[in-house]
C-alpha cells in the first residue's frame, strides 16, 4: 500500500515523514522518526507511557494515527527541556526521586506539562484525577504527587515552606 | 571495614540519581528502544487453548510470503533434559522453561507459544502469523488450584508425581511437591490451647505488571558469536539461560543490559531470547522481539494464586502456643510455585513452640509462574495476618499487644530452621505504637487495620570495579541491573569510602563481557551484597591511592592517612607535604603503577531480614462496596538508608502494588479456561487517584554484615497491605473478607449477606 506523505511541527521544529495508514502516532514518533523517548507500555490507551501534546491537548500517541498528526503541533518528551536546561517539572521529579525504573516517566512529565499548562492551581485531587490515565507501578505515586504539587507551586511563583 | 558508627556524608543524604536526566528526557534507552542494522522483526505464534495437544504445524504458507525471513517451532529448539536451575530467583528447571519458551507436542495454557517469525515489518510478521496452519486436539483443561488437585482433573504431566511424599505415588498428578515445616508437637500445643481461631482464605494471582512490556533484539553471527540487548533483572540469568536452552557456550554469548522498565520478579526469566536467538540464527539477521501487553498478561508468570486454612491455638493472655497451616499454591503450567518461602513466611514473625505447616505446589492451566516480590510471604501472610486479627478480637486484645507478646526477637528459632539474628521486629512494633497514626482516633465510619510482614532478603554473587579516571574521577561498575535506584545507592557507597561528592562518582551497569559473574537482581540483594563488593573495591582503591602517595613523598604507606578525597601525611610527617587529592594522584597514576582501579568480585554473606508493619485506614461505602484507603503507613527496619527517597520509593510502591492485590487486581478465565481481562483497563491496577500519599517510617536496626549496616528493603513492603486492609474492612464493617481481592462487588455480596 502507498504510503502517507505527512507535514506537522514536532517539538517546535517542522516534520515531514512518509507512513502507512494504519501506522500509530507512537509507532512513527519511534520507528520513522526515531524519538523513542515516548514509551508503548499497553497499545491500548490504558497506561499513558506514550503520552504527547496535540495542539495544547494530552493524547496517548498510541490512540492516534500517524497521518492524523497533517498539520498539527506535537510535543513529545524530547521537546520539554529546553537545549540543555530541563524544564522545572524535569527537575523536579529529580528532586523528589519521582521515577524508580523510569519507563512511565516521560508520560507522566509529558501530562504533568499538559496538566500545569491547563490549571496551574490544581488541587491534589486534581492532579491525581488528571494523571490517573499515567500508571506508575514503581512509586505508588506519593513522590510523584508531591513534585506536581511543589513545581506547580514554583512555576507560580510561590514560595513553598 | 565498618561504617555503622562513623559519621558520613554521603551515606545518608539525597543526591540526584546518576541516571536521572536521561530518564526524565526520554533519552534512557530500554530494550525496545534499539536498533540494528537490517533488522527484523520477530513475532510469536500463542495458543488459543487451554490445552491441547498439537496435533501438526504446517508454516509452508508463512515461510513463502514475501518478506518473511525465517520461521521457527519447537523442532528448531534442542531437546532438553529436566534439570534443576539455579540461575532465577526461586525454582526453575532448564527443560520446562524450554518447554515454556516454545512448545514442543502440546500447549498447556491460552498464550503459550508454538511458532514464531522473522520479517521485515511487523505488519508482514503478523501476516505470516495468520498464515501458520495449527491442528490441535483440545484437551479438557483446569484452572483453579483445588480443582487441579482433585482426583479425575485433567493431568498436564504424564510425569509428574509428586515429590516430597513416603511412598512415591505411582500415579501422575498435578500436584508437583509437598512441603512440609514441623516445630515442637502441634498436637500437644492445641491440647494446651484456650483459645482456637481457624480460617479459609484464598488470593488471586497477580501480576508484577511492570509498564515496560519484555524486549530484546538478539544477533546471531556466522562465527557463532551472539549478542543480546534486552530488559531484565539480570543480563548473567539471560546468558546462562540461553546457553543452556540452545545448546551454546557461554563465552559465545554477550548480553547488554538495557535499561529496564520494572521488573518486581517477573524479569527473572527468559521468554523471547531464545526464540529471537533462533530466529537471527535462521535468517541471518538481527531480530527485535517485544511483547504487547496482552501477550505480557496471557503468557509471561504472574504470581501464585492459594487456598489456605490456618489455625492458631493461645493461652487467654495472648500468648500463641500452637499455629497451622495448609498452602495450596498455584505454580501455572509447570511446577515452580514460591511454595518454600510461602510455607516460612506466614509464621516467621512470631515466636512459636509448635507449628507445623504443609504446602503443595500445584500446576494448571495458566501461565507459569514467576517471582514476585517476595514470592509467597504476601499470599502466606495474608491468611495468618488476618487470623492474627480474628485472635486479638476474640482474646479482646489489641492488635498490636498481641503481637508484641509473640513477636520474633534475637535467639527465636524458625520453624524452618534458622535463628533470628540482628533483627529489628521489635523496633519496628515500638514506632507502630508511637506513630500519630497509630495513636490518632478513628474518624467516623472508618476502620484501622494493622498487619506484619517478614522477608528474608539475600546476599549473593556481586562483582564490582571502581576505576579512578585520568581526571580524578571516578566510575563505578558492576554486574547489578538497576531496577529502582541502585545506581545511586552503590555510588553513594563508593563514593563515601572515597571521601568525595556523590557526583563524583558515575556507577554504570556492565555487560556480561565486561565484569566479573554477578546474580541477578532480586531477593532485595543489590544494594547489600553489590554494594559490599563495591565497597570493598573502593577500600582496595583507597590503599592504592594511600601506596602511591607514600611512594611520591618517599614515606611509608603507614604514614599516609586518607581522607576528605585526599592522601595527607601523618604522624611525625604530619604536615610535611601537601596533600594529594584524587585528581593529583590520578595525573601521577604513569609514574605511580599505571592506571589506578579495583575489581572485587564475593559472595555477599549476612544479608539481614526484614520486618515491617503497616497501618491502615478505610471507609466503606456501604451502596457500591467501594473500599477507600483513607490514610497509610508503612513502617519497617531497613537497616542503614543509604538514599532514603529511594527507600522510602521502595516502600510507597510495594504498598501500591499490595493495595492493589488486596483491592482489585485478579485474573478472570471463562468457561474454556481463556483469560478475559489482559490489558491495564480491565486488570486493574492502582492508578494516582486511587491512592493516598503513603507515609513511609524508615527504622534503622543496623545490619552488622554490612558494611554500612544495609538491609534489603525492596520485598518487605509488599506482603503486609492485603491483610491490613483486610483487618481495616473488619473494623470499619464487622466482616471478615477472606477472598482476594475484596473489590467492589464482593464487598457489596458480603454486606448484602450480612443484611
Amino acid at each position: 500500500m502507498a504510503k502517507t506523505y505527512v507535514s506537522a511541527t514536532i517539538n517546535g521544529e517542522s516534520a515531514e515523514f512518509l507512513c502507512e495508514t494504519q501506522q500509530t502516532l507512537l509507532d512513527v514518533l519511534r520507528d520513522v522518526i526515531g524519538l523513542t523517548g515516548s514509551k508503548e507500555g499497553c497499545g491500548s490507551g490504558d497506561c499513558g507511557a506514550c503520552s504527547v501534546i496535540v495542539d495544547d491537548r494530552l493524547v496517548c500517541s498510541c490512540l492516534m494515527l500517524g497521518v492524523e498528526a497533517e498539520g498539527k503541533s506535537i510535543t513529545t518528551i524530547e521537546g520539554i527541556a529546553n537545549g540543555d536546561t530541563l524544564h522545572p517539572i524535569q527537575q523536579k521529579f529529580l528532586e523528589y526521586a519521582a521515577l524508580q525504573c523510569g519507563f512511565c516517566t516521560p508520560g507522566l512529565i509529558v501530562a504533568t506539562k499538559a496538566l500545569l499548562d491547563e490549571n496551574p492551581n490544581p488541587t491534589e485531587t486534581e492532579a491525581r484525577y488528571w494523571l490517573a490515565g499515567n500508571l506508575c507501578r514503581c512509586t505508588g505515586y506519593d513522590k510523584v504527587i508531591r513534585a506536581v504539587m511543589d513545581v506547580a507551586a514554583d512555576m507560580r511563583g510561590e514560595k513553598v515552606a | 571495614m565498618n561504617y555503622i558508627d562513623s559519621s558520613l556524608k554521603v551515606v545518608g543524604t539525597r543526591p540526584i540519581r546518576p541516571d536521572g536526566v536521561d530518564k526524565v528526557t526520554g533519552r534512557a534507552v530500554f530494550a525496545a528502544d534499539t536498533r540494528a542494522s537490517g533488522m527484523l522483526w520477530g513475532k510469536i505464534l500463542r495458543s488459543p487453548h487451554a490445552h491441547a495437544n498439537i496435533v501438526s504445524i504446517d508454516t509452508t504458507k508463512a515461510a513463502a510470503l514475501k518478506g518473511v525471513f525465517a520461521v521457527v517451532t519447537g523442532q528448531d529448539f534442542p531437546e532438553i533434559a529436566s534439570e534443576e536451575a539455579f540461575v532465577g530467583e526461586g525454582p526453575m528447571n532448564f527443560r520446562d522453561l524450554s518447554l515454556n519458551c516454545m512448545a514442543r507436542t502440546k500447549v498447556l495454557y491460552e498464550g503459550h507459544a508454538l511458532a514464531a517469525v522473522a520479517a521485515s515489518t511487523q505488519e508482514i510478521a503478523d501476516q505470516a502469523l495468520a498464515l501458520i496452519d495449527v491442528t490441535y486436539e483440545v484437551l479438557p483443561h483446569v484452572i483453579d488450584v483445588e480443582d487441579a488437585m482433585a482426583p479425575g482433573a485433567p493431568v498436564l504431566h504424564a510425569d509428574m508425581f509428586t515429590s516430597g511424599v513416603t511412598p512415591k505415588p505411582e500415579t501422575a498428578s498435578n500436584i508437583a511437591k509437598v512441603v512440609t515445616f514441623k516445630k515442637g508437637d502441634i498436637d500437644a500445643g492445641f491440647a494446651e490451647a484456650e483459645v482456637i481461631v481457624e480460617g479459609s482464605y484464598t488470593t488471586q494471582p497477580v501480576h508484577q505488571a511492570y509498564i515496560e512490556p519484555h524486549a530484546c533484539l538478539a544477533t546471531y553471527s556466522p562465527d557463532g558469536q551472539v549478542q543480546i540487548h534486552s530488559s531484565s533483572q539480570g543480563h548473567f540469568m539471560i546468558r546462562a539461560y540461553v546457553a543452556k536452552l540452545l545448546g551454546m557456550s557461554i563465552s559465545n554469548i554477550r548480553v547488554n543490559p538495557a535499561e529496564i522498565g520494572g521488573g518486581f520478579g517477573g524479569k527473572t526469566l527468559v521468554y523471547l531470547e531464545p526464540v529471537a536467538v533462533t530466529l537471527s540464527k535462521k535468517s541471518g539477521r538481527s531480530v527485535k522481539m517485544q511483547m504487547t501487553r496482552e501477550d505480557v498478561f496471557r503468557a509471561s508468570g504472574p504470581t501464585s494464586g492459594a487456598a489456605m486454612t490456618v489455625k492458631i491455638g493461645a493461652k487467654k493472655d495472648g500468648t500463641i502456643v500452637a499455629a497451622q497451616q495448609v498452602l495450596k499454591f498455584q505454580a501455572g503450567a509447570f511446577a515452580g510455585s514460591p511454595i518454600g518461602p510461602g510455607c516460612m513466611c506466614g509464621f516467621a514473625m512470631y515466636d512459636l513452640p509448635n507449628v507445623d505447616v504443609v504446602g503443595y505446589d500445584v500446576v494448571s492451566n495458566r501461565p507459569k509462574v514467576a517471582a514476585y516480590r517476595a514470592p509467597g510471604a504476601p499470599i502466606t501472610s495474608f491468611a495468618v495476618e488476618s487470623l492474627m486479627d480474628e485472635l486479638a478480637i476474640k482474646l479482646g486484645i489489641d492488635a498490636l499487644t498481641l503481637r508484641e507478646k509473640n513477636a520474633a526477637k534475637n535467639g527465636t528459632k524458625t520453624h524452618y530452621g534458622p535463628v533470628h539474628q540482628n533483627i529489628g521486629f521489635t523496633a519496628v512494633l515500638d514506632a507502630v505504637k508511637s506513630h500519630p497514626h497509630w495513636k490518632s482516633p478513628l474518624k467516623e465510619g472508618h476502620g484501622r487495620g494493622l498487619a506484619t510482614g517478614f522477608w528474608f532478603n539475600i546476599g549473593g554473587e556481586s562483582s564490582a570495579q571502581v576505576h579512578v579516571n585520568e581526571d580524578g574521577t571516578v566510575t563505578a561498575a558492576t554486574g547489578s541491573p538497576d531496577i529502582g535506584g541502585s545506581r545511586a545507592s552503590i555510588g553513594m557507597m563508593v563514593a563515601e569510602v572515597l571521601g568525595v561528592p556523590a557526583t563524583t562518582v558515575r556507577t554504570i551497569v556492565a555487560d556480561t563481557a565486561s565484569i566479573g559473574f554477578t546474580f541477578l537482581t532480586g531477593g532485595s540483594r543489590v544494594t547489600f551484597a553489590t554494594g559490599m563488593a563495591a565497597t570493598q573495591a573502593a577500600e582496595k582503591v583507597v590503599e592504592d591511592l594511600k601506596r602511591r602517595a607514600a611512594q611520591t613523598w618517599d614515606i611509608p604507606v603507614d604514614a599516609v592517612e586518607w581522607k576528605d578525597g585526599a592522601a595527607y601525611p601523618a604522624g611525625s610527617n604530619a604536615g610535611a607535604f601537601e596533600p594529594l587529592d584524587l585528581a593529583a594522584l590520578a595525573l601521577k597514576a604513569g609514574r605511580t603503577g599505571g592506571p589506578i582501579l579495583a575489581e572485587v568480585s564475593i559472595n555477599a554473606q549476612g544479608a539481614g531480614p526484614g520486618f515491617g508493619a503497616h497501618i491502615c485506614d478505610v471507609s466503606v461505602d456501604k451502596e457500591t462496596g467501594h473500599v477507600k484507603i483513607e490514610r497509610y503507613t508503612a513502617i519497617q527496619d531497613v537497616g542503614k538508608a543509604i538514599h532514603p527517597s529511594y527507600v522510602e520509593g521502595q516502600i510507597q510502591g510495594g504498598a501500591a502494588q499490595g493495595i492493589g492485590w488486596a483491592l482489585s487486581e485478579e485474573y478472570i478465565y471463562n468457561a474454556k479456561g481463556l483469560m478475559e481481562n489482559a490489558g491495564f483497563l480491565d486488570y486493574r491496577v492502582p492508578v494516582a487517584s486511587d491512592m493516598p500519599m503513603i507515609e513511609a517510617v524508615l527504622v534503622e536496626v543496623p545490619n552488622p554484615r554490612h558494611p554500612f549496616g544495609a538491609r534489603g528493603v525492596g520485598e518487605v513492603p509488599i506482603v503486609p497491605p492485603m491483610a491490613a486492609i483486610a483487618n481495616a474492612i473488619r473494623s470499619a464493617t464487622g466482616l471478615r473478607m477472606p477472598d482476594l481481592p475484596m473489590s467492589p462487588p464482593k464487598v457489596r455480596a458480603a454486606l448484602d449477606a450480612a443484611g
